[in-house]
């Protein structure tokens, strides 16, 4: 377990990074997911390799330290009832309102992609019933750790088997050993690119839907506020930002609205009601 | 309250199933085999199904094949349980009638997961 005085500075530092709070109960955790990071640095412990860490100015430790600890809780079509709707209702009232202009969806922290994958999904079938939506699918995450996995498409039977309903996993799917790997097409719908929330968005251009779902939880209020506003700037006007199950926006968003899960311009709520 | 019948030779998978079944609010029923399983749908068909493939006296999939022709067989939602994780294999138990299909090894959470799929909870 980390000492007080280690987790106490761990917890800054990771959070001057990521935005992250790390509260005294992950402690434990903590070390044992730091301990790959540990060894792969030649330390014998974490101890040293935190130690090593307030020592070297060019923060690279810092940075594998908080890349190590990133959330990356994250399944295949968590919230089912969410992905009715945005297959039903989001998703097809943003193509509507584009017209034959591509829609973009942004998934934030999306952790090892299976969120963005699961909207590649939604779209894959909309296409095998004749629809043709024009849509470009951005995960980003701040861990070029959690980049990586999601890149290369390869989950364990475990991730696969927690949300993904088995005809699914038979459509997209191909086993590869002990593993399961999405299918060319489908890993080739996604971009993934490094983005941290506590920086502005600007280069990943106008969204039309940006998923923030289960995010926000992992930082202060301060910081959740900050996240919601910063996305906003992206939104296309009548675009929206969805949130997780039982998630509410933050307080402190300016000209924005909160209903049903999803928040949206004000003017464009008006609008739409 | 809903009835699953857990269908599998190996008696632990039974008890582990069971406990998380019941957790879920399940009446359990075991079943060791699938001619056992059979009997079991015969004097009463459950709402679920948890299905092992490879079973002495009758197979999972041929009990499948079996059910789903025996009246009210088409009834139960039934979701194999198996070790056996080709494409191949689990498109053959969704052919021959499979509503969902699971891994072993397997914990509550993917359960739970895969009976939520089902529409079983």
């Amino acid at each position: 377990m980390l000492s007080d005085a280690e987790f106490a500075i761990v917890a800054r530092e990771v959070k001057t990074r990521s935005g992250a709070v790390l509260t005294r109960e992950v402690a434990g955790p903590a070390e044992i997911r730091l301990q790959p990071l540990a060894r792969r640095e030649g330390f014998a412990s974490v101890s040293e390799l935190i130690a090593a860490a307030r020592i070297r100015p060019d923060g690279r430790l810092w940075n594998g330290i908080a890349d190590s600890l990133a959330q990356c809780e994250t399944r295949f079509f968590r919230d089912r009832a969410l992905y009715s709707r945005l297959r039903d209702d989001i998703i097809p009232a943003a193509i509507a309102r584009r017209g034959h202009e591509r829609i973009r969806i942004w998934s934030a922290a999306c952790a090892t992609g299976q969120e963005p994958y699961s909207i590649a999904m939604l779209l894959e079938e909309a296409r095998e019933q004749g629809l043709n939506p024009a849509v470009e699918i951005i995960g980003t995450d701040f861990s070029d750790r959690l980049l990586e996995k999601a890149r290369s498409g390869l989950y364990t039977q475990f991730e696969v088997q927690r949300g993904l309903p088995i005809r699914k996993l038979v459509a997209h799917f191909e086993k590869a050993g002990d593993l399961w790997r999405l299918t060319d097409r489908l890993r080739a719908s996604v971009r993934f690119d490094n983005h941290n929330l506590l920086k502005h968005p600007d280069h990943l251009g106008q969204c039309d839907i940006i998923l923030l779902c289960h995010v926000l939880t992992g930082f202060d209020m301060e910081t959740r506020a900050q996240i919601v506003q910063r996305a906003s700037e992206l939104l296309h006007p009548e675009g929206c930002i969805v949130l997780g199950a039982g998630e509410i926006m933050p307080e402190g968003c300016d000209g924005l609205t909160f209903a049903n899960g999803v928040i949206a311009r004000t003017g464009a709520a008006r609008r739409a009601a | 309250m809903k009835r699953c019948l857990i269908v599998d030779d190996s008696r632990v998978i039974r008890k582990v199933a069971r406990r998380i079944l019941e957790d879920m609010r399940f009446e359990v029923e075991e079943a060791s085999d699938g001619l056992e399983a059979l009997q079991a749908c015969r004097r009463q068909m459950p709402n679920a199904i948890l299905l092992d493939w490879t079973m002495p006296v009758m197979s999972g999939i041929d009990f499948v094949r079996h059910l789903r022709k025996e009246p009210g067989g088409d009834q139960p939602t039934v979701v194999f349980c198996t070790t056996e994780n080709d494409v191949e294999r689990i498109a053959e138990a969704l052919k021959a009638g499979a509503d969902e299909y699971m891994m072993k090894p397997f914990d509550g959470e993917i359960l739970h997961s895969k009976f939520a799929e089902a529409g079983l909870i």
